[in-house]
């Protein structure tokens, strides 16, 4: 449907878009990318600007890259583990009849909207604390030694804040794809006698893998850079501390640019090795 | 075919429905509760639920910091001046994109996503550096053009992905009715595109007032917004546990109400179109 | 007024040619039917003269003014889409009225035009409505309205029946024709639909490939397609093409016999078969045939009611003037 003369507009009308954020991903991009490759430590005044792949060996062969990464990755797949399950039970429930669904599916979804820096204050004080929270007040209310969350199982603290924020997110996606099921393929399944838990194994879950593929991908990248939850909770420390995190603490807190900028790099290319699967699916789906 | 389901049944999935509801739910309804005790209560053992003394003492201690205003008003110049300078330069992009596609059309769609999926840290330090250069860290400016641009590429995804749904053969109509180009977008797509248009600005909203990275690292005191305001209170003294969650209802009550109304919205807009 | 021309008129998408170098006129007041299968170039032809797409090569002329590079909106025609391509957020008045509107006539006279055009095609009652409350038939008038206000040189139709089912179909045909005879105003109709073409058309153009394959009035084009893709295209059901000896016997490479001319004899015919699926369809009987020398069945129209049940043994004879003959390369034999 086009012409010349709507062609020429087009590229007109692309073009801003185009131009800041081609200008917004090569230039800060293209300077972390020098960086990585000096020593650079402002707060000493140092400034060498070629020292080869020193901060990229130091960064990567460094005993806290290692464990951070290990970090990453408990925390990433905890969260993925706990919101899938528990996205797409939640997801079957709501599609079942029900009084209130609209009801239900608000109370669900909201924990979403809650700011991150909101769902980590509220559960560290008023959930996780060893003195005065919830949980202490059920553990003693059960006889036991109230446990001190934050600081003896950290990172599963984060997980759990974490994961209860983006399961809205797993549940609106599944029950997305569980309603566009259709439900002539299930009652065709249970005219063939079918029991429902070969129902959810044969029909459902093969419904649901792209859905699921979807969720794990989209949250992999948001999750990755999981920021403000570990800010305000830990602050990095017991264990709690991502390569994002690692990466802020190299940078902003000790000021060594050329190595944190160096770690910055890896954790765009580990990024980018998501994306590039995220990018397929999606890519797939334009055309049609 | 609807078949019909015994009451019993259904009572039972209620039943389990709002249970699992209300449990994800309770951290939201227990700050909310706590937002209305006093200090003291907020922290009695065994807490109490329903039966205390009801009082909005909380809010106007927290609106009476100097800060919570500021921080409002940040937040709202933030994440709403982002989000429309999005839209102003994405309806065009998105326009050329869903009636105008070429050869190319599809890749640079899926370059613009792909800057999303960039780590901020990759970029923390030339843009702290960036900004201190121009002299605007800690400025609202820097976060509207910031979150605008960390926004664009889902602002003009879903445009784009409204804008689709036209179908093609109406602009066309109204080019052969002797529309010009602009009023072919003013009196017909505009129009046509406008609830796309809104949940698009809804959902970047949402977003911009959550975001908890650059908004954090990018400002101090001026600039700072309600996420890096609640961020202050992780290291309070004294009783606080009351306080907090008044100032937390305060931060997430206009953003929780917007969010139940773009729920179909967040999906379309978050999964990049890839889940129906 | 309306004469158009197109001469060496070329569309290509890339390296894809879609439409071969190609001439062709279209006179004032004619009602020219562009027909051909699914891709075969005939909207994308519709497409060029409304100026949608620009031509790759060629020239098209409106009135003898060229008018090959003017955007839509200058070429002074009007145009009905296929999806009707309505306003959905304006009523009908204000669907109808836009072309005007963009055309800066005066409020009196646009609602003079607005109220004649709706008189015509009985949408009084519904011109505050929006489109999204009308039917489907009633959306389709108010495209027409939409085109007929303008008072356009010529109209261009984009399949616009092929949303409607069956019986509308048949009354918005006549509905155009009518139109036709009233405005006597140039009307360009593209369908795949060859039942559209016959009824409707002053000149049939028959395309396949982006190539004309045949111009002429619908019984010209019944009485002696120029080849066998026009042979198999017009007609329904579709003329039987018979190759093989029977065909050298017509010194020949293919024949063709029409359902309807082919007569049942009672023993010896030119063909002998059995009989297969019968359609009765009360004024015509359509016999499915199966013979010894042909693949596919052969279709044998008998009218009225015939005694001829499945399985029974058939004679039939081709009505001898009715036979059309076609070359190796498929073109007709004079």
């Amino acid at each position: 449907m086009a012409t010349e003369h709507s062609k020429s507009a087009a590229r007109i009308m692309i073009a801003p878009a185009v131009f800041l954020l081609l200008v917004w991903m090569l230039i800060p991009l293209c300077m972390t990318l020098y960086f990585s490759f000096a020593d650079y430590r402002p707060m000493r005044g140092v400034f060498d600007a070629w020292i080869g792949f020193d901060n990229y060996v130091r960064f990567v062969s460094s005993s806290s890259f290692l464990s951070s990464v290990g970090t990453t990755l408990w925390m990433v797949g905890g969260i993925l583990a706990i919101t899938i399950t528990g996205g797409i039970l939640l997801a079957l429930l709501l599609d079942q009849p029900m009084f209130g669904q609209g009801i239900v599916r608000i109370l669900v979804i909201a924990p979403f909207f809650v700011m991150p820096t909101v769902s980590a204050l509220v559960w560290k004080n008023m959930f996780f604390n060893v003195d005065n929270g919830l949980f202490s007040y059920f553990y003693k209310f059960f006889g036991m030694q109230p446990y001190d969350f934050l600081s003896q199982s950290p990172l599963l603290s984060i997980v759990i804040i974490v994961a209860w924020q983006w399961l809205p997110f797993a549940t609106l996606i599944m029950l997305t794809a569980v309603q566009s099921l259709s439900s002539e393929q299930l009652e065709a399944a249970e005219i063939d006698g079918a029991p429902p838990l070969a129902r959810f194994w044969y029909i459902i879950l093969p419904h649901l893998s792209r859905a699921i593929t979807v969720v794990i991908l989209i949250q992999t990248i948001f999750l990755l850079s999981i920021f403000a939850e570990i800010f305000v909770t830990t602050n990095g420390a017991f264990g709690t501390r991502t390569l994002t995190y690692l990466v802020y603490q190299r940078v902003l807190e000790s000021q060594n640019i050329g190595l944190g900028s160096a770690g910055g790099i890896v954790a765009v290319i580990l990024a980018n090795i998501i994306a590039i699967f995220l990018m397929r699916i999606v890519g797939k789906n334009i055309d049609n | 075919m609807a078949r019909a389901i015994s009451p019993r049944k259904k009572l039972m999935w209620t039943a389990l429905a709002w249970g699992f509801g209300l449990l994800i739910f309770f951290p939201i309804l227990w700050t909310f509760l706590t937002s209305f005790k006093a200090e003291s209560t907020a922290i009695s053992d065994p807490p109490v639920w329903f039966f205390f003394d009801w009082t909005v003492q909380n809010y106007h201690d927290v609106l009476e910091r100097s800060n919570y205003p500021l921080a409002l008003m940040n937040s709202i110049i933030i994440a709403v001046g982002s989000t429309l300078l999005g839209i102003v330069i994405a309806v065009p992009a998105a326009w050329a994109m869903a009636f105008v596609p070429g050869d190319r059309t599809k890749d640079v769609l899926l370059w613009m996503l792909s800057t999303k999926m960039l780590p901020a840290v990759g970029v923390l330090y030339p843009l702290v550096l960036i900004a201190k250069y121009f002299g605007v860290m800690d400025s609202r400016l820097l976060l509207v053009v910031v979150l605008m641009l960390i926004n664009l590429p889902i602002i003009v995804w879903m445009l784009y992905t409204y804008f689709r749904e036209i179908p093609g053969e109406i602009l066309e109509a109204s080019r052969m009715d002797g529309a010009s180009l602009k009023n072919e977008i003013l009196y017909v797509l505009t129009p046509m595109a406008l609830p796309g248009i809104a949940s698009t600005i809804l959902l970047n909203v949402i977003l911009a007032w959550n975001e908890a990275f650059w908004t954090i690292l990018l400002t101090t005191v001026d600039a700072a917004p309600l996420t890096k305001f609640i961020a202050s209170f992780s290291a309070p003294e004294g009783l606080f546990y009351a306080k907090l969650s008044a100032a937390s209802i305060m931060a997430i009550a206009p953003i929780l109400i917007m969010g139940w109304f773009s729920q179909k919205q967040l999906v379309r807009g978050l999964t990049f179109g890839a889940v129906k | 007024m309306g004469r158009i021309t197109l001469e060496k008129v070329q569309k290509k998408f890339g390296e894809v040619e879609v439409i071969p170098p190609l001439d062709l006129t279209i006179e004032d007041g004619e009602f020219v039917v562009f027909v051909g299968p699914s891709g075969c170039g005939k909207s994308t032809l519709l497409r060029l003269i409304a100026g949608l797409e620009d031509v790759t090569g060629g020239e098209i002329r409106i009135d003898g003014q060229p008018a090959t590079n003017l955007p839509p909106a200058k070429r002074g025609l009007a145009m009905v889409f296929q999806s009707y391509a309505l306003y959905p957020h304006m009523s009908v008045r204000k669907n109808i009225a836009f072309p005007l509107k963009m055309a800066n006539m005066p409020v009196e006279e646009q609602n003079r035009r607005i109220e004649t055009a709706a008189k015509a095609l009985n949408l009084t009652d519904y011109l505050d409505r929006r489109p999204g409350q009308l039917s489907g038939g009633q959306r389709q008038r108010v495209a027409i309205g939409r085109a007929i206000v303008r008072e356009p040189s010529a109209f261009l139709f984009d399949e616009p029946l092929s949303n409607l089912d069956a019986a509308l179909r048949v009354g918005m045909r006549l509905e155009i024709s009518e139109l036709h005879k009233k405005l006597e105003t140039t009307m360009i109709y593209v369908t795949h639909d060859q039942v559209e073409a016959m009824t409707m058309a002053d000149k049939i153009v028959v395309l396949r490939a982006g190539h004309i394959e045949q111009v002429g009035t619908p019984l010209e084009l019944y009485h002696t397609p120029r080849n066998l893709f026009v042979a198999g295209f017009i007609g329904s059901p579709k003329m039987n093409i018979i190759g093989g000896e029977t065909a050298a016997r017509h010194d020949a490479m293919h024949i063709g016999i029409r359902p309807e001319h082919m007569d049942i004899v009672e023993s010896g015919g030119s063909f002998v078969g059995k009989v297969g699926v019968a359609e009765h369809l009360g004024s015509d009987t359509f016999f499915h045939v199966h013979l010894a020398e042909m693949d596919e069945p052969m279709t044998v129209r008998a009218t009225g009611e015939v005694g001829l049940r499945y399985g029974d043994t058939i004679h039939l004879t081709p009505q001898a003037d009715k036979i059309h003959r076609f070359d190796k390369k498929g073109l007709r034999i004079a």
